[in-house]
């Protein structure tokens, strides 16, 4: 019908206002490009970035220079290709974007830049080459480089957005630079920060002690009766170290689903409105550090516990350190993972739809039996979540194992003490770890693919009318009096954690005192004025401030990803769902086992700075943001992007105009979820704090190894109330934002 | 508030242009992920200041046809061309094509004046130009005054317009609806499409328009295409597609229509003999050949006498409905079961009765087996 001369000619004749965006993209990366390369230092500074030290010296000091500066003094010459890739980019920021030349140099350039790039940086370290292969191929390098700096960091950057504005150029996603840009960086950070480290631990698992790849050496830690021995049957030893956490996972999964269950109950079929007061409950395992749970149990059932010492004398027994070990983990966990069954289970709970138990009683039913054959099965693959949820937070408690733990040795303190003790046994971490992650992966495979497909949930959002049914009589009075007995129990931990930060020592000298304040916050004013004498200022305010740098990157790099998941479709996108979800099923001790393994030698090399604490809590905490931004996205209508689309705006100006000024409560909970998290995680920051960077979770465990627990728990009473304030101030907000919205 | 606007339409319009072009699709298809063939090598020419509906039951690919010009949804193959370029490859970001959304799609977080300038202020116009030409768009819909209001202090109805006004202004080549009534009350969907069509004339548009309402389609197209299993089943004038159903589909979608098994005996010039039940009826032939066809009868095109009238066929009353202007009936015959409308209301046939029936001479349509 249109002979293809005629369709060429139409086409460049198209009005396409991208054509002048295009070439800016283009520009703009290779601005950053060419300045990263021949301006900012390439490799890592020891002082520092930001001490700006290094301006001294700069920029023909080798330790300083731009990498073109080092070529142009004939050292480092294997950056010299790098800087060729650039070069061979120049053109493109004069073509026309549907120039098909734009595009693959655009793509050749930044694949070949990126790819040079990360081999130079992996196969030259410290020492030269990094393999023996490589040196018995080209002969003995007789140099060395150093981890990479803010120079390298940006080169690479610009280099990765040459090659998704090449992609995109070419027709990848719909021609979206904006969204191939977006995924390629999405997928990027987590190859380097995830990946990177996990299968550099791998790989340090099957090497002997010299370093040399070894399957038996592999096989002989894998199976070491450390970790299988199923001694413990017969009585006569403990068991292995895998035994014990499946074993302690499975009953802390078991039963804090059934406590969650029936809190959940409690709250929504008791029929007596102040049941609702239980929700609260839900915040505690979000403010409270996970070994602070521990610490009270120590203070109530402990040698000297308060519990322990009045059942001593009342029976006139010897106090015993029974707590130690199993009982005192497993009363702990379930203290701290009850809320989390908890918040899972009332969605279920609610979540069952009243007009089939209204359905099920006109029948004839009796509410036991519209309980036994309706509800129960209608919840049941919520309460196979809340269980897996419940098996993974077990599995990767590292907090409360470290304070209780005794002789019962689990997999995440094992993992620790293989590195820091007098072992030293890397190969034996990452061995154990490996062993952990089966465990936690199997676990949060299962979850997806089990449960992702049956969902029994009978929400449909038109307001299904009616009133759940009231629990029949014989549930809900067992039920009332478990929450009743559970809820005390909470209470008193958390009491018991209030008064013992005023105790002077507990168990032997019971008077009241400020001590322990005064000592870990104590504001001095001496003629130099105002100064922070307290012994844990120094790590609270580093706390403050690594969590206030990595919440707004995790919450926007959360938000991005949520918007790719929900609001874009491309080849790969379950894989990529799976790539940036599969953070949360790696306990933190894994984290933090695998980032000083393969950070703490170049290309990347951060370890002991404040930066690898802030990119382990971005990718520990990625998943939250993501999630919290695909439920709040979901809500959000499609035609709203849609409209902004053919209104004419790009998918970049779409996304900062109209979809994040929407998402701006999920966007504050997801900061201040991740805020608080940063400053109550202990299981990966363990590995990672220096001197330098002491974190305050660390600092308290310390505390607590010395049996400074005055001290320990009066910092960990301040942190709980700080946390409480900031989750307070944001359901304020919160709320502001929505009422001025809804109206 | 609808009135007055009216009465000053010359002033107002003068500063709304359009560039309507025409829509072309050449062999386009939509196949998504899992082989669903949503669009199945749809070819169709819209022209340009022409107002055309896509028509048809839910899943026909309406929508998807719809998208396809948006360019919210990428055709597998085939060609698209707006005007007498080919968008085929372009996102929507670039088309010259706006849409009215069915949940109109105004962002809640800016006022009802931020709403229409958001595809204009990328035009890069002058500030005065800008407010100008928003001005002229709310002027357009009536909603005069309601510039500093948000989407959530407005009716339905007004968030409607306020939708109409943000597409209209960027004066496309092309303005899409998408169900644009389904959210209003029955009252003012009248009243809506009035306006629509008015506009739409007054300023020489382009649209394109999706329902499922058939009385709908009627009542604002220029002309419909109606859509089954992702195909055209039919495209033409409204009187065309009501008059001349192509198909089985087509005679029962818009209006209701009787459908009997017949057999076309002899062909005289354009004249057909056709065997129905015991009787011989002579009708236009629609070109078909000899052998057998089917009928299709608009309910008010069966008429009802007692039963003793020469020349009809029999049927038996099996119910009777009373709807205010006619009294619907459902009848049992050997041709099968019949629906039948009377506007005659005082004679009533009772249920159970037995009466003969005969078909009105010009209207019933032969359609191919």
């Amino acid at each position: 019908m249109i002979d293809t001369v005629s369709l060429a000619d139409r086409q460049t004749d198209s009005p396409k206002h991208t054509v002048q965006i295009f070439n800016r993209t283009a520009l703009l990366w290779l601005i950053v490009a060419i300045v990263a390369y021949s301006c900012v230092p390439w490799y890592m500074l020891e002082d520092g970035f930001w001490s700006m030290e290094w301006l001294d010296g700069y920029p023909f000091d080798t330790d300083y220079a731009p990498a073109l500066f080092l070529i142009a003094q004939g050292e480092k010459l294997w950056l010299a290709p790098i800087g060729i890739a650039i070069l061979l980019a120049i053109p493109a920021a004069f073509l026309n974007n549907t120039n098909r030349l734009y595009g693959w140099l655009l793509i050749t350039a930044g694949a070949a830049g990126l790819i040079f790039l990360c081999a130079q940086g992996l196969s030259i370290g410290i020492r030269g080459w990094t393999a023996d292969w490589i040196t018995t191929l080209f002969g003995e390098l007789g140099d060395r480089q150093f981890g990479m700096g803010y120079g390298a960091l940006l080169t690479a950057l610009a280099l990765l957005f040459f090659l998704t504005t090449g992609l995109a150029a070419r027709g990848a996603i719909n021609g979206d630079a904006f969204v191939v840009g977006a995924v390629g960086f999405v997928i990027a950070i987590v190859t380097v920060f995830i990946f990177f480290p996990i299968s550099d631990m791998l790989s340090s698992a099957v090497k002997n002690d010299d370093g040399l790849f070894s399957l038996t050496t592999f096989y002989e830690k894998f199976t070491h009766r450390k970790i299988w021995s199923l001694a413990c049957i017969d009585g006569e030893q403990s068991c292995g170290v895998a035994w014990n956490s499946l074993f302690l996972a499975v009953l802390v999964g078991f039963f804090t689903t059934a406590l969650g269950l029936v809190f959940a109950l409690v709250a929504t079929r008791s029929g007596v409105t102040q049941a609702k007061l239980l929700r609260p409950l839900t915040v505690l395992p979000i403010i409270t550090p996970p070994f602070v749970i521990g610490l009270a149990i120590i203070l109530l059932f402990g040698l000297s516990g308060t519990v322990t010492t009045f059942v001593a004398d009342l029976l006139g027994i010897q106090p015993t350190r029974w707590i130690y070990g199993l009982p005192g983990i497993f009363i702990a966990q379930l203290l701290s993972f009850t809320p989390i069954a908890f918040l899972v289970l009332i969605g279920v709970v609610e979540g069952v739809s009243p007009a089939m138990e209204e359905a099920s009683q006109t029948l004839r039913a009796t509410r036991w039996h519209t309980f036994k054959t309706v509800s129960l099965p209608l919840m049941r693959p919520g309460l196979a979540n809340a269980f897996l949820l419940g098996f993974i937070e077990s599995m990767a408690d590292f907090g409360n194992p470290l304070v209780l733990g005794g002789n019962y040795d689990v997999l995440s303190t094992e993992i620790f003490f293989s590195i820091v003790g007098a072992q030293n046994d890397q190969g034996r971490a990452a061995v154990l770890a490996i062993v952990l992650l089966l465990f936690t992966l199997t676990a949060f495979y299962a979850q997806r693919k089990w449960l992702g497909q049956k969902s029994y949930i009978t929400k449909t959002g038109k307001g299904d009318s009616g009133q759940h049914t009231l629990l029949p009589k014989r549930i809900l009075i067992p039920c009332w009096a478990i929450a009743l007995t559970w809820a005390t129990f909470t209470l008193t931990i958390y009491g018991m954690i209030i008064y013992g930060s005023f105790v002077e020592l507990w168990g032997l000298n019971n008077t009241l005192t400020f001590k322990h304040y005064q000592s870990t916050f104590a504001i001095a004013f001496d003629e130099n004025g105002w100064r922070l004498k307290g012994a844990a200022w120094d790590s609270f305010l580093t706390t403050i401030k690594i969590a206030a740098i990595a919440a707004p990157l995790t919450a926007i790099i959360g938000i991005l990803t949520a918007f790719l998941l929900v609001r874009q479709n491309f080849f790969g996108k379950n894989t990529f769902e799976f790539g940036t979800m599969l953070s949360f099923a790696i306990p933190g001790t894994v984290i933090g086992v695998s980032y000083i393994l393969a950070f703490n030698v170049p290309p990347i090399e951060i370890t002991g700075t404040g930066v690898i604490l802030i990119i382990s809590f971005i990718f520990r905490n990625m998943p939250v943001g993501v999630r919290a931004g695909i439920a709040s996205m979901s809500q959000l209508d499609k035609s709203l992007d849609e409209a902004s689309l053919t209104l004419g705006a790009s998918t970049w100006r779409t996304f900062t105009r109209v979809v994040l000024p929407l998402m701006k409560p999920a966007i504050l909970a997801a900061m201040v979820f991740s805020f608080v998290r940063a400053m109550t995680a202990i299981s990966a920051v363990i590995f990672l704090v220096s001197a330098e960077y002491n974190m305050a979770t660390s600092y308290i465990i310390g505390r607590v190894e010395n049996n400074d627990y005055g001290i320990a728990i009066a910092y960990s009473t301040v942190l709980i109330f700080v946390m409480l304030a900031i989750v307070c101030l944001m359901q304020l907000l919160t709320r502001q934002t929505r009422t001025r919205h809804v109206v | 508030m609808h009135n007055s606007h009216k009465n000053n339409h010359s002033r107002e319009y003068s500063h709304i242009g359009t560039k309507a072009a025409s829509v072309e699709f050449s062999g386009v298809s939509k196949i998504y992920p899992g082989n669903v063939i949503a669009v199945d090598q749809v070819s169709l020419r819209v022209e340009a200041g022409e107002l055309v509906t896509l028509l048809g039951p839910s899943g026909c690919g309406k929508t998807t046809t719809l998208r396809m010009i948006a360019g919210l949804e990428k055709a597998s193959s085939g060609a698209i061309y707006i005007g007498e370029n080919d968008v085929t490859g372009l996102p929507a970001t670039d088309r010259d094509v706006t849409m009215v959304f069915q949940s109109y799609a105004l962002f809640p977080h800016m006022t009802v004046d931020q709403n229409v300038a958001y595809g204009l202020k990328l035009l890069k116009l002058s500030r005065s130009e800008l407010k100008n030409r928003v001005e002229n768009g709310l002027a357009l819909v009536g909603l005069q005054g309601y510039g500093d209001r948000l989407p959530s202090e407005l009716s339905g109805g007004q968030q409607q317009r306020v939708a109409v006004a943000r597409a209209i202004v960027l004066e496309p080549q092309v303005l899409l609806f998408d169900e644009p009534l389904s959210n209003l009350d029955a009252k003012l969907r009248r009243q809506v499409r009035e306006e629509i069509r008015d506009i739409q004339q007054r300023l020489g548009l382009t649209v394109v328009y999706v329902t499922h309402d058939q009385e709908e389609a009627l009542a604002v197209s220029d002309r419909i295409i109606v859509m089954s299993n992702a195909t055209i089943a039919q495209f033409g004038t409204p009187q065309e597609l009501y008059a001349k159903p192509v198909s089985e589909f087509v005679a029962d979608f818009i209006g209701e229509a009787n459908v009997i098994p017949v057999y076309i005996e002899s062909l005289q010039n354009n004249m057909a003999t056709v065997r129905v039940g015991d009787h011989e009826i002579q009708m236009d032939s629609n070109n078909l050949s000899i052998g057998r066809a089917k009928l299709a009868i608009r309910p008010h095109q069966i008429n009802l006498f007692p039963s003793e009238r020469h020349n009809t066929f029999d049927a038996v009353i099996k119910k009777c409905t009373y709807v205010g202007s006619h009294i619907e009936y459902r009848l049992d015959s050997n041709l099968g079961e019949l629906f039948v409308v009377d506007h005659q209301t005082d004679s009533v046939f009772e249920e159970g009765q037995l009466v003969g029936i005969s078909f009105s001479t010009s209207g019933p349509v032969l359609l191919s087996d």
